[in-house]
C-alpha cells in the first residue's frame, strides 16, 4: 500500500498489507497474521516440489535484473555433498529505490520465513540477509525477528521441528553499492573488498566461499510465502498485461510527486493512472517532465512514454526503458535535465569499483563533462564525446555499473537534447517540455 | 531519543573519541566483546568474513578504525594488517580517523537533489558552524558530509546522525534537530 500515505483502493497490497502495523513486526503478531505458515507447509513438502510450485507461479526476480526465480533455484544441484547457501540480497541502494527497507522495517518476519523457505528449497542450511550498513532500523528490525525466530525454534537446527537445519544470518555492508551487485556482494561477504567477480563461474556453481549459492532480492524471498499458500495458478492470474510478468510488484516513487510512497500494484497496472490518480500527480502549479522508472540506471522515459506504459517487465521496455528495481524518480518542469543526469553520473563514479579501466576513467569523465555543460562551460562536441564515452562504457567490464553510468547520459541526450544545447549556447535553463525523441 | 527516529535505538556514545587519537591504544576484543566476536566467527565457515562485522565492533567501541584496531582485527582473524586496510579503505562507513561526536550525514543523490537536498546541507553547515564538508565543527561536535543514496527517497531529505536515521529533514527543521542533539 501506498506507505506512508493511506492505501489506495486500485493498489492490491499482498507483501504491503502490513506497512504501518507496528504489531506485525513481533513474531506473536506476525504468527496472528498467518506468519510461518508457509514455512511449516514448505518444511513438509520435498525442495523439488516447492521450485516447481515457485516455476509454476512465474514470479520473476524483484532485484532488477527480472530472472525468473523458480528457474534460479532449479540451479542448485541437490545431494553434491558441498554445502549449499542462500543469500539474501538487502543491500538496496539504487537511487530510487526503497522498498525493501519498508519491508524489512514493518514485516521483518516476513524476510526470515521467505529466508527459511528458499534455503530449504535449493538445499541449503544457511542463509544470509547482507543488508547495507546505512539501514540502521531494518537492522535493528532483521536483528530482532532472527533472535525470536532462533528463541521460538522455528529457524535453527531443528527448525519447526522438521528435523531440517536452517540457519539465518543477518550481515551488516560498509556502504558500497557496488556490494548490491551478487559477485560483489558474496566477495563483501566473505570479508574481501566488494570487487565484482567474472562470470562463469555463476553462483550456483561456485558462489560464496566457493559453494553453490543462490542469491534473492527481499522482495523476491517473501512473495515465496504467498505463493505457496495461495497456489501458483492465483500467483499467475494476477497479471493486467502480459502473462510473462505476473504477480504483484512494490514501486517506490520519489522526486517531484504529490504523494511519493511504496505502491503495491499488479503487474501491467497503466503507469498514467499510477503516476496521476495514486500518487497524486505533480506539485501544485508544475507538470511531469520525465520518468526514470526504475532505479538511476535505467533509460530515462519522457512523459509521452511514461503515460504510455503498462507496468511490467516487457511493458518498460517497449515504451524505452526499463522495470529495474522498482524505483520510480518521478522529475518535474522546474528541473534541469542536465542536473539531473550530471548527479546521477557522479553517484556512479562515486560508486565505481574502480576495477575496470572503462568504469574507472568512464564514469570520471562523464562526470567532470556533464557538470561542465551544467555549469555553462560545455561544447557541442562534448555531446558527442559523452556518446562516444558512453559507447566505450557498455558492455565491456565485469559488471553492469559501467553500462548504468552510460544509460541515462545517452537516454538524456537524445531524449532531452534541446535542454542540453541550452546550457551549452549560454542561453540559462528555462523549464521546458521534452521534446519526443 | 525520541521513538519516531530510529524505534530506540541506541547510537553510540562518540563524545570520549575525540581524544582517542592521541591516547595509547588498548584492545578492543577483551570479555564480552571477546566473546561476541567468538559468537560472530560461528556464523562463518572462514575466519574471514567475520572481518566486516569485526570492524563494526572497533567503530561501536572507539568511534572510528584506527591502524592499530586493524593490525588487532588482523591478528584475531589470521590476516595481515595491509589486508585488513584494503578492505577498510573500500567502504565509505568505517571511520579512518576521529570525527565529531555528531556524524551527520545528508543523501544528495538525485532524488533527494531534486527535493531540494543542497539546501539542507547548507543549513546544516550554517547550524552546526562546520562550515565545510567534511570538517568537523570547531567544538569538535559536529561533522557534515554529503552521502550518496541512503534509500530513503520517497523521504526526502534522509539524514544519518551517527545511527540514528532521521526522515523528511527540510531546512527549517535543521535548528531544532542541532539542539536537540546538544
Amino acid at each position: 500500500m501506498g506507505y506512508p500515505n493511506q492505501p489506495h483502493q486500485r493498489e492490491t497490497p499482498v507483501l504491503s498489507r502490513y506497512f504501518g502495523d507496528a504489531e506485525a513486526r513481533s513474531l506473536e503478531g506476525w504468527k496472528k497474521r498467518g506468519g510461518y505458515k508457509a514455512l511449516e507447509k514448505a518444511l513438509g513438502m520435498a525442495p523439488a516440489d516447492i521450485v516447481t510450485v515457485v516455476k509454476e507461479s512465474g514470479l520473476r526476480g524483484r532485484g532488477g535484473a527480472g530472472f525468473p526465480t523458480g528457474m534460479k533455484w532449479s540451479f542448485m544441484k541437490p545431494g553434491d555433498g558441498r554445502p549449499h547457501y542462500l543469500c539474501c540480497n538487502a543491500d538496496e541502494s539504487e537511487p530510487g529505490t526503497f522498498k525493501d527497507r519498508e519491508l524489512m522495517r514493518w514485516t521483518p518476519h516476513a524476510l526470515v520465513e521467505g529466508c527459511a523457505i528458499g534455503a530449504y528449497a535449493i538445499g541449503a542450511e544457511t542463509a544470509y540477509i547482507y543488508i547495507r550498513g546505512e539501514f540502521t532500523e531494518p537492522l535493528y528490525w532483521m536483528e530482532q525477528a532472527v533472535k525470536e525466530a532462533y528463541a521460538a525454534g522455528i529457524i535453527g537446527k531443528n527448525a519447526m521441528g522438521s528435523g531440517k537445519r536452517v540457519d539465518v544470518y543477518v550481515h551488516k555492508g560498509a556502504g558500497a553499492y557496488i556490494c548490491g551487485e551478487e559477485t560483489a556482494l558474496m566477495n563483501s561477504l566473505e570479508g574481501r573488498r566488494g570487487n565484482p567477480r567474472i562470470k562463469p563461474p555463476f553462483p550456483a556453481v561456485s558462489g560464496v566461499f566457493g559453494m553453490p549459492t543462490t542469491i534473492n532480492n527481499v522482495e523476491t524471498l517473501i512473495a515465496a510465502a504467498p505463493i505457496l499458500m495461495n497456489g501458483a495458478d492465483w500467483y499467475r492470474k494476477m497479471s493486467l498485461s502480459n502473462p510473462k510478468s505476473t504477480g504483484t510488484k512494490l514501486f517506490s516513487v520519489c522526486g517531484n510527486v504529490q504523494r511519493p510512497g511504496t505502491y503495491e500494484v499488479v503487474m501491467g497496472f497503466p503507469f498514467k493512472e499510477f503516476l496521476y490518480d495514486l500518487c497524486g500527480g505533480p506539485p501544485h502549479g508544475r507538470k511531469f517532465k520525465a520518468v526514470i522508472p526504475g532505479g538511476a540506471s535505467v533509460p530515462i522515459q519522457t512523459l509521452e512514454e511514461a503515460e504510455a506504459t503498462l507496468m511490467d517487465y516487457e511493458g518498460f521496455v517497449a515504451q524505452g526503458s526499463m522495470l529495474g528495481s522498482g524505483g520510480v524518480i518521478v522529475i518535474d518542469d522546474a528541473q534541469s535535465m542536465v542536473s539531473v543526469i550530471a548527479r546521477i553520473a557522479r553517484f556512479f563514479a562515486h560508486e565505481s569499483c574502480a576495477q575496470c579501466t572503462q568504469c574507472r576513467e568512464g564514469t570520471a569523465w562523464t562526470t567532470k563533462i556533464m557538470e561542465r555543460i551544467r555549469d555553462g562551460q560545455g561544447t557541442i562536441e562534448d555531446m558527442d564525446t559523452l556518446l562516444d564515452i558512453a559507447e566505450q562504457m557498455t558492455g565491456k567490464t565485469i559488471c553492469v555499473l559501467s553500462d548504468s553510468c552510460a544509460v541515462p547520459v545517452v537516454s538524456g541526450i537524445n531524449k532531452f537534447r534541446s535542454e542540453f544545447e541550452a546550457l551549452i549556447q549560454g542561453r540559462r535553463f528555462h523549464p521546458v517540455v521534452a521534446a519526443v525523441a | 531519543m525520541t521513538p519516531d527516529l530510529v524505534g530506540g535505538l541506541e547510537s553510540p556514545d562518540y563524545a570520549s573519541h575525540d581524544r582517542a587519537a592521541h591516547e595509547p591504544y588498548t584492545p578492543v576484543f577483551t570479555g564480552d566483546v571477546k566473546r561476541e566476536l567468538d559468537e560472530l566467527l560461528s556464523h562463518y565457515p572462514t575466519k574471514m568474513a567475520a572481518l566486516l562485522p569485526a570492524l563494526w565492533i572497533v567503530q561501536r567501541e572507539r568511534g572510528w578504525v584506527s591502524d592499530e584496531g586493524m593490525e588487532e582485527v588482523s591478528g584475531l582473524l589470521e590476516l595481515t594488517p595491509a589486508y585488513v586496510k584494503g578492505v577498510v579503505t573500500f567502504y565509505t562507513m568505517y571511520h579512518q580517523h576521529p570525527v565529531g561526536k555528531y556524524f551527520i550525514q545528508v543523501c544528495t543523490t538525485s532524488p533527494c537533489g531534486i527535493c531540494g537536498a543542497e539546501d539542507v546541507v547548507k543549513a546544516f553547515l550554517r547550524h552546526t558552524n562546520a562550515g565545510e564538508l567534511g570538517i568537523t565543527s570547531p567544538d569538535g561536535r559536529f561533522t557534515v558530509i554529503e552521502v550518496e543514496c541512503l534509500g530513503a527517497c520517497g523521504f526526502a531529505t534522509p539524514v544519518m546522525v551517527n545511527e540514528e536515521f532521521i526522515e523528511s529533514v527540510s531546512p527549517e527543521k535543521v535548528p531544532d534537530l542541532i539542539a536537540r542533539l546538544a
